[in-house]
């Protein structure tokens, strides 16, 4: 294999794990308050198309990714709404959002289908992006590359060096505690999910705005899933979702690669590995801790809050 | 200044339900007040209105002489009112640290303050290290976390709520230290609690509630407990006795037991052996913590013994689990009320017939006969007074003094020829208290056997006739009582005197 060919691989998986990072890391945060919110993959393909129809009507990049991240927030209101304020079952309620988040992608979606829109460009940065190597690897990706990274970084920051990052872990620890000495878990939780919105949403547009420049309603193909468990896979650290994701970004590129180098297996075969290594990651994970209390997960994730007094 | 909090005609209601009725006291600066009632008497609803979590109907209430009415805890804590929670305050997977942090309201996260906590854990002999992960810590550890917690935002009024409730009787002593030097220092403590003997001990001051309304305002050292506890439940205790002490032929014995523990904080269990008649009520006392939860999970059969080392009429049961031992009539009251006694997210109907063995008046050939469970679930409800609106409540969502009353009703009404209990009065008040040992007599007065293990050394001198100490996971022989008994049961649950 010549250097070109690696460094084309390097940069494939980097592109590929950046939505896996967006949405894994809002999720990330929404669970860390305690709240589960199944619905990544439908605020992924609400951002996607939000993204994709702003960015065919204006042409601006930059209205594009903000239409996707106030999409993907309007979206989690929805969630909020219901489980911080109705109370209702974060599981179910997921679920139904990502049905929810698929069906409006779809409909609203058709009259895209054949459409176009140019994809945003790669960062052009004087004298770093013409470095041999270090250039393509390093200095020209386009900037939601970058962002996703930082993300990760003000995530980590957020929670383990604010107080009110320490807040929130504390609500997700024990509602009830932390209810007991006046923190308001429900706003947490709501601003919480409106951040996870956002992400996802971010996430999401990457897809129609970076990888793919035509719409298809397939687009998301189950990367929110993957996310969610990816936020698993980490136990809950920002940055092991970045390695996460690049595992999972590696195998998505690999097999693709894979299918160019005629390896004499059907390509649905090799489509299916990135999902197959979700599995055994999540297994081999779980065989690994059985024996030790899992204490990064967040205790009182999934359950209702209900304030007494 | 006169007072540092008076309370005047607090009145609070849930629905038709008055928590609180016109009630007043006054807490005086730098002293111990005791708030005493039992379950439900509205102990809890009094302190959340000071604190600030409740709003009261109607009342007011001064501090340091000047108007206070707290809309949230901030209010109450910014006032220098601070609060030890009887549980749910601390968060299991942050450091000690980090849990105190989030208790105080303008403290940033990178003020260096482990020398304060430090100096706070000198200053009152609270033995704590800052960087622990609280989840590791014991139920002890816990409480000086949040006295510190307290401490550090230098309160005028601490308020406890049931602060001895879970703590060994060597941690009792040592938070009566700290809280009489903290009463030196100045720091009025309302210490709430049903506890007698101890408000007795180190309260100055006591304010009696029952039934949600003022009994009495006095000096708790000017009575008794038994007159205190009259008090509080408002008519006379019974005395108990058992009335007639036959006991048979064995019917249970355990024969060298021995466990290793797979929890790193758990305690090996070596070679215990025990006897019990018919008719007889056995007790083993001992601190928490000395292989009492090891030993209970092998005669529930949680986990498996050895066959031949649990022998219940003549048939070895070490294999059997709990439910195989539940048909042979042995029945069980587990310490943890929430997770091994009961079903917290069932009713409790439905917990009634869980414990139940297949066959029963409350199933046919299976499906489950509701009304009959619905008649025996009320009749426990009635024989043992547990507090709840129907026999469908919730078990979580029952108080802990409260479900433990249904639980021995539960276990009782099925008439055992065996009963193991562990703890049977933790967090019941004197009341109820007085009832379950009544019911556990009369059990054993029919004949059938009892085995009590608690940590409550006078419960164990009350009912049983034959005592056993568990000390670091070895078993005592009985001791014999009327050979300086008392003195012997100390030496041995302290470790002092081996066998």
């Amino acid at each position: 294999m010549n250097e070109g060919l690696i460094i084309a691989i390097i940069i494939g998986i980097s592109i590929a794990a950046v939505p896996l990072i967006f949405a894994a890391i809002g999720e990330l945060l929404v669970e860390r308050s305690g709240v589960l919110n199944l619905g990544v993959e439908g605020m992924m393909i609400v951002g996607a198309l939000a993204g994709f129809v702003v960015e065919f009507h204006t042409g601006s990049s930059f209205l594009a990714v903000l239409a996707a991240l106030l999409a993907g927030m309007a979206i989690a209101s929805i969630f909020a709404f219901l489980t911080q304020i109705l109370l209702t079952n974060h599981v179910a309620t997921g679920l139904a959002l990502t049905l929810f988040g698929l069906g409006i992608a779809a409909f609203v979606g058709r009259s895209y289908t054949e459409e176009n829109i140019e994809l945003i460009s790669a960062l052009h940065i004087p004298v770093l992006s013409d470095l041999p190597v270090i250039g393509p690897l390093l200095f020209s990706y386009n900037p939601l590359v970058y962002l996703a990274f930082v993300m990760v970084f003000l995530v980590w920051w957020f929670l383990f060096k604010t107080k009110q990052g320490l807040i929130l872990r504390a609500i997700g620890d024990n509602h009830d505690a932390a209810h007991a000495i006046g923190h308001n878990v429900v706003r947490y939780r709501v601003l919480a999910i409106l951040f996870g919105g956002a992400m996802a949403g971010i996430g999401g547009a990457f897809l129609s705005l970076v990888q793919v420049p035509i719409w298809g309603e397939d687009m998301t193909a189950g990367r929110g899933w993957i996310a969610l468990a990816l936020v698993v896979f980490s136990s809950w650290q920002p940055f092991k979702v970045i390695l996460g994701a690049l595992i999972f970004g590696g195998i998505t590129i690999l097999q693709l690669h894979a299918q160019g180098f005629d390896v004499r297996i059907s390509a649905q075969y090799l489509s299916m590995l990135p999902y197959i290594a979700t599995i055994v990651i999540l297994v081999s994970l779980r065989m690994r801790d059985k024996n030790k209390t899992n204490r990064t997960m967040p205790n009182c994730l999934g359950r209702i809050f209900h304030s007494t007094s | 200044m006169k007072y540092q909090l008076e309370i005047q005609n607090i009145t609070k209601s849930y629905g038709n339900l008055k928590a609180n009725d016109e009630i007043s006291l006054n807490i005086k600066p730098a002293s111990i007040h005791a708030l005493l009632g039992e379950n439900g008497a509205g102990k809890s609803t009094l302190v959340k209105v000071i604190y600030g979590s409740l709003q009261p109907d109607s009342g007011q209430m001064q501090w340091c002489g000047e108007g206070y009415s707290p809309k949230s805890p901030f209010d109450a804590r910014e006032q220098g009112i601070a609060m030890v929670f009887q549980h749910f305050s601390l968060f299991d997977s942050l450091t000690v640290a980090e849990n105190i942090i989030l208790g105080l309201d303008d403290i940033s996260l990178d003020t260096d303050f482990t020398e304060q906590i430090t100096k706070y854990s000198k200053q009152y002999g609270l033995d704590i290290n800052p960087q622990q992960v609280v989840g590791d810590l014991s139920v002890g550890a816990r409480q000086r976390v949040e006295i510190i917690r307290c401490l550090m935002q230098n309160p005028k009024l601490l308020i406890m709520d049931e602060p001895t409730s879970v703590l060994t009787p060597q941690e009792v002593t040592d938070l009566f230290i700290t809280l009489r030097k903290l009463a030196e220092d100045g720091c009025a403590i309302l210490y709430i609690s049903h506890k007698l003997e101890e408000v007795r001990q180190i309260c100055t001051q006591a304010t009696i509630l029952r039934g949600g309304k003022l009994v009495q305002n006095c000096n708790p050292q000017d009575y008794n407990k038994q007159e205190l506890a009259e008090m509080m439940i408002g008519k006379k205790l019974i005395q108990l006795a058992r009335s007639n002490i036959t006991t048979g032929q064995d019917i249970f014995s355990i024969n060298n037991l021995g466990r290793k523990s797979e929890d790193i904080f758990g305690v090996d269990l070596h070679d215990i052996s025990l006897t019990i008649k018919k008719g007889s009520i056995v007790g083993i006392a001992g601190v928490a913590g000395n292989g009492q939860d090891e030993l209970m999970e092998l005669l529930i059969g949680e986990v498996e013994a050895p066959a031949e080392s649990l022998v219940f009429k003549d048939e070895d049961i070490g294999r059997l689990n709990s439910h195989q031992r539940r048909q042979l009539s042995m029945f069980f009251i587990p310490e943890e009320r929430l997770g091994h006694g009961a079903v917290p997210d069932m009713g409790l109907h439905e917990n009634m017939l869980l414990s139940r063995p297949q066959q029963s008046e409350m199933t046919n050939y299976g499906v489950i006969n509701w009304q009959n469970v619905e008649k025996l679930t009320q009749q426990v409800i009635d024989d043992f007074k547990v507090q709840t609106q129907s026999s469908k409540m919730l078990a979580k969502s029952l108080s802990g003094g409260n479900l433990q009353k249904f639980m021995v009703g539960r276990e009782l009404i099925q008439n055992p020829e065996l009963l193991i209990v562990s703890q049977p009065t933790w967090g019941v008040d004197a009341g109820s208290e007085n009832n379950i040992h009544q019911s556990l007599i009369a059990l054993a007065d029919q004949g059938s056997a009892i085995l009590i293990i608690s940590q409550d050394l006078d419960e164990i001198l009350t009912l049983c006739e034959q005592i056993h100490v568990l000390s670091e996971g070895s078993l005592s022989a009985a001791v014999d009582m009327k050979d300086n008994g008392l003195a012997k049961i100390s030496n041995l649950m302290v470790g002092s005197e081996k066998q």
